[in-house]
Protein backbone atom coordinates (compact mmCIF):
# COMPACT_ATOMS: atom_id res chain seq x y z
CA UNK A 1 0.00 0.00 0.00
CA UNK A 2 2.83 2.38 0.89
CA UNK A 3 4.45 1.73 -2.49
CA UNK A 4 1.15 2.46 -4.22
CA UNK A 5 0.84 5.76 -2.39
CA UNK A 6 4.40 6.68 -3.22
CA UNK A 7 3.88 5.83 -6.89
CA UNK A 8 0.69 7.88 -6.88
CA UNK A 9 2.58 10.85 -5.49
CA UNK A 10 5.58 10.38 -7.78
CA UNK A 11 3.31 10.68 -10.81
CA UNK A 12 2.85 14.33 -9.81
CA UNK A 13 6.56 15.14 -9.72
CA UNK A 14 7.28 17.84 -12.29
CA UNK A 15 3.60 18.49 -13.01
CA UNK A 16 2.34 22.11 -12.85
CA UNK A 17 -0.49 22.21 -10.32
CA UNK A 18 -2.82 24.79 -8.86
CA UNK A 19 -2.40 27.70 -11.25
CA UNK A 20 -3.69 30.76 -9.45
CA UNK A 21 -4.08 34.46 -10.04
CA UNK A 22 -3.56 36.82 -7.12
CA UNK A 23 -6.78 37.94 -5.44
CA UNK A 24 -5.82 41.61 -5.69
CA UNK A 25 -3.26 43.82 -7.45
CA UNK A 26 -0.02 44.57 -5.65
CA UNK A 27 -0.68 47.66 -3.59
CA UNK A 28 1.29 50.11 -1.58
CA UNK A 29 -0.64 49.90 1.67
CA UNK A 30 0.53 46.35 2.19
CA UNK A 31 4.08 47.28 1.23
CA UNK A 32 4.14 49.99 3.86
CA UNK A 33 2.52 47.70 6.44
CA UNK A 34 5.23 45.12 5.78
CA UNK A 35 8.02 47.69 6.01
CA UNK A 36 6.51 49.12 9.19
CA UNK A 37 6.27 45.68 10.79
CA UNK A 38 10.06 45.30 10.61
CA UNK A 39 10.94 49.03 10.75
CA UNK A 40 12.42 48.85 7.24
CA UNK A 41 13.31 52.41 6.26
CA UNK A 42 14.77 51.51 2.85
CA UNK A 43 13.99 54.67 0.81
CA UNK A 44 13.33 52.49 -2.22
CA UNK A 45 9.93 51.75 -0.68
CA UNK A 46 9.17 55.14 0.87
CA UNK A 47 10.73 57.78 -1.40
CA UNK A 48 9.36 58.10 -4.95
CA UNK A 49 12.48 59.93 -6.11
CA UNK A 50 14.70 57.02 -5.09
CA UNK A 51 12.26 54.49 -6.58
CA UNK A 52 12.15 56.41 -9.85
CA UNK A 53 15.93 56.65 -10.02
CA UNK A 54 16.71 53.03 -9.18
CA UNK A 55 13.74 50.91 -10.26
CA UNK A 56 11.83 53.15 -12.68
CA UNK A 57 9.02 53.53 -10.13
CA UNK A 58 7.85 51.96 -6.88
CA UNK A 59 8.36 48.25 -6.30
CA UNK A 60 7.54 45.84 -3.48
CA UNK A 61 10.20 44.37 -1.18
CA UNK A 62 11.29 41.12 -2.83
CA UNK A 63 10.71 39.16 0.37
CA UNK A 64 6.98 39.96 0.10
CA UNK A 65 6.47 37.82 -2.99
CA UNK A 66 4.39 35.14 -1.26
CA UNK A 67 2.25 37.77 0.50
CA UNK A 68 0.35 38.47 -2.71
CA UNK A 69 -1.00 34.92 -2.77
CA UNK A 70 -2.13 34.32 0.76
CA UNK A 71 -5.90 34.08 0.46
CA UNK A 72 -8.28 36.26 2.41
CA UNK A 73 -9.38 34.64 5.63
CA UNK A 74 -12.95 34.81 4.34
CA UNK A 75 -14.51 35.48 0.97
CA UNK A 76 -18.12 35.41 -0.25
CA UNK A 77 -19.20 31.92 -1.21
CA UNK A 78 -16.09 30.20 0.06
CA UNK A 79 -17.11 27.18 2.13
CA UNK A 80 -13.69 26.21 3.42
CA UNK A 81 -10.60 28.05 4.52
CA UNK A 82 -8.31 28.25 1.49
CA UNK A 83 -4.86 26.82 2.08
CA UNK A 84 -1.71 28.22 0.56
CA UNK A 85 0.77 25.62 -0.70
CA UNK A 86 -1.98 23.10 -1.39
CA UNK A 87 0.46 20.44 -2.67
CA UNK A 88 1.98 20.25 0.81
CA UNK A 89 -1.39 19.60 2.43
CA UNK A 90 -2.28 17.08 -0.27
CA UNK A 91 0.85 15.09 0.53
CA UNK A 92 0.10 15.16 4.24
CA UNK A 93 -3.35 13.78 3.50
CA UNK A 94 -2.16 11.21 0.95
CA UNK A 95 0.39 9.70 3.33
CA UNK A 96 -1.81 10.21 6.40
CA UNK A 97 0.85 12.27 8.15
CA UNK A 98 -0.85 14.51 10.70
CA UNK A 99 2.12 16.77 11.48
CA UNK A 100 4.42 18.72 9.20
CA UNK A 101 7.14 21.31 9.42
CA UNK A 102 8.98 23.32 6.82
CA UNK A 103 12.69 22.80 7.27
CA UNK A 104 14.15 24.92 4.45
CA UNK A 105 12.89 27.72 2.27
CA UNK A 106 14.81 29.18 -0.67
CA UNK A 107 13.61 32.10 -2.75
CA UNK A 108 15.25 33.27 -5.95
CA UNK A 109 14.17 36.73 -7.07
CA UNK A 110 13.88 37.86 -10.68
CA UNK A 111 11.78 40.68 -12.16
CA UNK A 112 10.79 43.21 -9.46
CA UNK A 113 7.16 43.25 -8.34
CA UNK A 114 5.53 46.58 -9.14
CA UNK A 115 2.48 48.42 -7.84
CA UNK A 116 -0.55 47.22 -9.77
CA UNK A 117 0.96 43.91 -10.85
CA UNK A 118 -1.40 40.96 -10.79
CA UNK A 119 0.76 37.94 -10.14
CA UNK A 120 0.24 34.39 -11.30
CA UNK A 121 1.56 31.29 -9.61
CA UNK A 122 1.65 27.54 -9.84
CA UNK A 123 3.13 24.76 -7.71
CA UNK A 124 5.42 21.94 -8.81
CA UNK A 125 6.31 18.94 -6.67
CA UNK A 126 10.02 18.28 -7.21
CA UNK A 127 10.76 15.25 -5.05
CA UNK A 128 9.54 12.94 -2.29
CA UNK A 129 11.79 10.89 -0.04
CA UNK A 130 11.31 7.40 1.24
CA UNK A 131 10.41 6.89 4.88
CA UNK A 132 12.66 8.84 7.22
CA UNK A 133 12.86 8.99 10.99
CA UNK A 134 13.96 12.18 12.72
CA UNK A 135 13.67 13.39 16.30
CA UNK A 136 10.18 14.65 15.40
CA UNK A 137 8.87 11.32 14.19
CA UNK A 138 8.67 9.15 11.08
CA UNK A 139 7.52 10.44 7.73
CA UNK A 140 8.75 11.82 4.43
CA UNK A 141 10.53 14.87 3.13
CA UNK A 142 9.27 16.60 0.00
CA UNK A 143 10.36 19.59 -2.05
CA UNK A 144 7.79 21.87 -3.63
CA UNK A 145 8.53 24.82 -5.92
CA UNK A 146 6.19 27.76 -6.20
CA UNK A 147 6.72 29.73 -9.40
CA UNK A 148 5.59 33.35 -9.57
CA UNK A 149 5.15 35.41 -12.74
CA UNK A 150 3.65 38.79 -13.47
CA UNK A 151 0.76 39.58 -15.82
CA UNK A 152 3.21 39.85 -18.73
CA UNK A 153 4.57 36.37 -18.11
CA UNK A 154 7.89 37.61 -16.73
CA UNK A 155 9.36 35.33 -14.08
CA UNK A 156 9.20 37.11 -10.72
CA UNK A 157 10.44 34.49 -8.27
CA UNK A 158 10.88 30.81 -7.61
CA UNK A 159 10.29 29.70 -4.04
CA UNK A 160 11.36 26.25 -2.98
CA UNK A 161 10.09 24.64 0.22
CA UNK A 162 11.40 21.51 1.88
CA UNK A 163 8.69 20.02 4.06
CA UNK A 164 8.76 17.07 6.44
CA UNK A 165 5.41 15.40 6.98
CA UNK A 166 5.48 13.01 9.91
CA UNK A 167 3.71 11.05 12.57
CA UNK A 168 5.00 11.28 16.11
CA UNK A 169 6.60 8.03 17.18
CA UNK A 170 4.89 6.20 20.03
CA UNK A 171 6.68 6.90 23.30
CA UNK B 1 15.90 67.03 -13.45
CA UNK B 2 16.29 65.15 -10.20
CA UNK B 3 19.59 64.47 -8.46
CA UNK B 4 21.11 61.01 -8.91
CA UNK B 5 20.90 58.56 -6.04
CA UNK B 6 24.44 57.67 -5.02
CA UNK B 7 25.24 54.14 -3.79
CA UNK B 8 26.21 53.92 -0.13
CA UNK B 9 28.10 50.63 -0.50
CA UNK B 10 30.02 49.40 -3.52
CA UNK B 11 30.93 45.83 -4.35
CA UNK B 12 34.62 46.72 -4.11
CA UNK B 13 34.15 47.95 -0.53
CA UNK B 14 33.29 44.43 0.66
CA UNK B 15 35.65 41.60 1.58
CA UNK B 16 35.14 38.03 2.72
CA UNK B 17 34.94 37.98 6.51
CA UNK B 18 33.44 41.45 6.86
CA UNK B 19 30.92 41.61 9.68
CA UNK B 20 27.62 43.45 9.27
CA UNK B 21 26.46 45.77 12.06
CA UNK B 22 24.55 43.90 14.77
CA UNK B 23 20.83 44.52 15.10
CA UNK B 24 19.13 43.90 18.45
CA UNK B 25 15.35 44.06 18.68
CA UNK B 26 13.02 43.43 21.59
CA UNK B 27 10.13 41.31 20.35
CA UNK B 28 6.69 41.99 21.78
CA UNK B 29 3.28 40.47 21.08
CA UNK B 30 2.69 43.49 18.87
CA UNK B 31 5.80 42.65 16.83
CA UNK B 32 4.48 39.15 16.21
CA UNK B 33 0.93 40.22 15.37
CA UNK B 34 2.05 43.11 13.14
CA UNK B 35 4.31 40.74 11.25
CA UNK B 36 1.62 38.11 10.81
CA UNK B 37 -0.95 40.59 9.54
CA UNK B 38 1.53 42.35 7.26
CA UNK B 39 2.25 39.00 5.63
CA UNK B 40 -1.45 38.02 5.48
CA UNK B 41 -0.85 35.05 7.75
CA UNK B 42 -4.07 34.55 9.68
CA UNK B 43 -3.12 31.32 11.41
CA UNK B 44 -3.95 31.53 15.12
CA UNK B 45 -0.53 30.53 16.45
CA UNK B 46 0.66 33.98 15.40
CA UNK B 47 -1.96 35.99 17.28
CA UNK B 48 -3.79 33.72 19.75
CA UNK B 49 -1.68 32.78 22.77
CA UNK B 50 -4.23 30.26 24.03
CA UNK B 51 -4.14 28.42 20.70
CA UNK B 52 -0.34 28.58 20.53
CA UNK B 53 0.10 27.19 24.03
CA UNK B 54 -2.68 24.63 24.15
CA UNK B 55 -2.78 23.42 20.55
CA UNK B 56 0.76 23.94 19.31
CA UNK B 57 2.46 23.31 22.62
CA UNK B 58 4.64 26.40 22.31
CA UNK B 59 5.26 28.85 25.13
CA UNK B 60 3.53 31.74 23.34
CA UNK B 61 2.67 33.11 19.89
CA UNK B 62 5.72 33.27 17.65
CA UNK B 63 7.13 35.12 14.62
CA UNK B 64 6.01 33.60 11.33
CA UNK B 65 8.49 32.69 8.61
CA UNK B 66 7.49 35.29 5.97
CA UNK B 67 7.90 38.04 8.54
CA UNK B 68 11.33 36.70 9.44
CA UNK B 69 12.15 36.96 5.73
CA UNK B 70 11.18 40.63 5.94
CA UNK B 71 13.45 41.07 8.97
CA UNK B 72 16.35 39.51 7.05
CA UNK B 73 15.72 41.74 4.04
CA UNK B 74 15.59 44.83 6.26
CA UNK B 75 18.82 43.78 7.98
CA UNK B 76 20.65 43.26 4.68
CA UNK B 77 19.46 46.46 3.00
CA UNK B 78 20.17 48.52 6.13
CA UNK B 79 23.75 47.55 5.30
CA UNK B 80 23.72 47.83 1.49
CA UNK B 81 21.42 50.80 1.05
CA UNK B 82 18.71 50.88 -1.63
CA UNK B 83 21.05 49.81 -4.45
CA UNK B 84 21.35 46.35 -2.86
CA UNK B 85 19.24 43.90 -4.86
CA UNK B 86 18.40 40.56 -3.29
CA UNK B 87 19.09 37.65 -5.61
CA UNK B 88 18.55 34.59 -3.50
CA UNK B 89 17.87 33.68 0.12
CA UNK B 90 17.81 30.32 1.86
CA UNK B 91 16.34 30.02 5.33
CA UNK B 92 16.66 27.24 7.82
CA UNK B 93 14.27 27.38 10.74
CA UNK B 94 15.63 25.91 13.99
CA UNK B 95 13.49 27.42 16.71
CA UNK B 96 10.79 29.97 17.43
CA UNK B 97 10.98 33.61 18.46
CA UNK B 98 8.51 34.68 21.15
CA UNK B 99 7.34 37.91 22.78
CA UNK B 100 9.84 38.86 25.46
CA UNK B 101 12.78 37.62 23.40
CA UNK B 102 15.51 39.99 22.30
CA UNK B 103 16.43 38.83 18.83
CA UNK B 104 19.90 39.57 17.56
CA UNK B 105 20.75 39.59 13.88
CA UNK B 106 24.37 39.17 12.90
CA UNK B 107 25.92 38.70 9.49
CA UNK B 108 29.25 37.89 7.90
CA UNK B 109 30.34 38.03 4.28
CA UNK B 110 31.13 34.53 3.02
CA UNK B 111 31.83 35.21 -0.66
CA UNK B 112 32.37 38.09 -3.07
CA UNK B 113 32.11 37.49 -6.81
CA UNK B 114 31.37 39.10 -10.14
CA UNK B 115 29.30 36.87 -12.39
CA UNK B 116 29.71 36.14 -16.10
CA UNK B 117 27.66 39.18 -17.11
CA UNK B 118 29.49 41.60 -14.81
CA UNK B 119 27.05 41.75 -11.91
CA UNK B 120 28.72 42.04 -8.50
CA UNK B 121 27.34 39.76 -5.80
CA UNK B 122 28.14 39.17 -2.16
CA UNK B 123 27.02 36.16 -0.16
CA UNK B 124 26.17 36.87 3.46
CA UNK B 125 25.46 34.38 6.23
CA UNK B 126 22.93 35.90 8.62
CA UNK B 127 21.87 34.46 11.96
CA UNK B 128 18.82 35.42 13.95
CA UNK B 129 19.55 34.38 17.53
CA UNK B 130 17.96 34.74 20.95
CA UNK B 131 20.32 34.70 23.93
CA UNK B 132 23.01 33.19 21.74
CA UNK B 133 20.76 30.39 20.47
CA UNK B 134 20.37 30.47 16.67
CA UNK B 135 16.66 30.38 15.79
CA UNK B 136 16.88 30.94 12.04
CA UNK B 137 19.84 31.07 9.70
CA UNK B 138 19.82 32.70 6.29
CA UNK B 139 22.27 32.57 3.43
CA UNK B 140 21.68 35.54 1.15
CA UNK B 141 23.12 36.42 -2.23
CA UNK B 142 22.73 40.12 -2.87
CA UNK B 143 23.94 42.29 -5.74
CA UNK B 144 25.84 45.52 -5.15
CA UNK B 145 26.91 48.18 -7.64
CA UNK B 146 30.41 47.67 -9.01
CA UNK B 147 30.86 51.42 -9.58
CA UNK B 148 29.08 54.62 -8.51
CA UNK B 149 27.26 54.58 -11.87
CA UNK B 150 26.21 50.92 -11.69
CA UNK B 151 22.72 49.88 -10.63
CA UNK B 152 21.91 46.16 -10.25
CA UNK B 153 18.17 46.89 -10.45
CA UNK B 154 18.34 47.72 -14.17
CA UNK B 155 19.38 44.18 -15.05
CA UNK B 156 16.74 42.13 -16.85
CA UNK B 157 16.46 38.72 -18.45
CA UNK B 158 19.77 37.06 -19.11
CA UNK B 159 21.66 39.95 -17.51
CA UNK B 160 20.24 39.03 -14.08
CA UNK B 161 21.45 35.68 -12.76
CA UNK B 162 20.64 35.32 -9.07
CA UNK B 163 21.71 31.67 -8.79
CA UNK B 164 25.10 31.13 -7.20
CA UNK B 165 27.90 30.09 -9.55
CA UNK B 166 28.45 26.38 -9.94
CA UNK B 167 31.12 25.13 -7.52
Amino acid sequence: MTADLLNQALELVGVEQYPEVGEFPVERGYIWSSCASVENGNPLFWDDHVAEALTDGPIAPPSMVSVWFRPHNWAPGRAEVALPLQVHFNLKALFDLPEAVMTDNTIEFHEPVRIGDVLHTHQVLRSISGDKTTKLGTGRFWVIDVIYANQDGDLVAVESYTGFGYRRDAA
Amino acid sequence: MTAPVVPSLLHGDVSVGDALPILDYEVTATTVVLGALATRDWRPMHHDKDFAVNRNGTQDIFLNTPNQAAWFERYLTDWTGPHGRLGRVTFRMKGSVFPGDTMTLTGAVEAVDVDAVGCGFVTVAVTLAVAGDAKTTCLARIALPTSPEDNPWVRRGNQWRPSPPAP
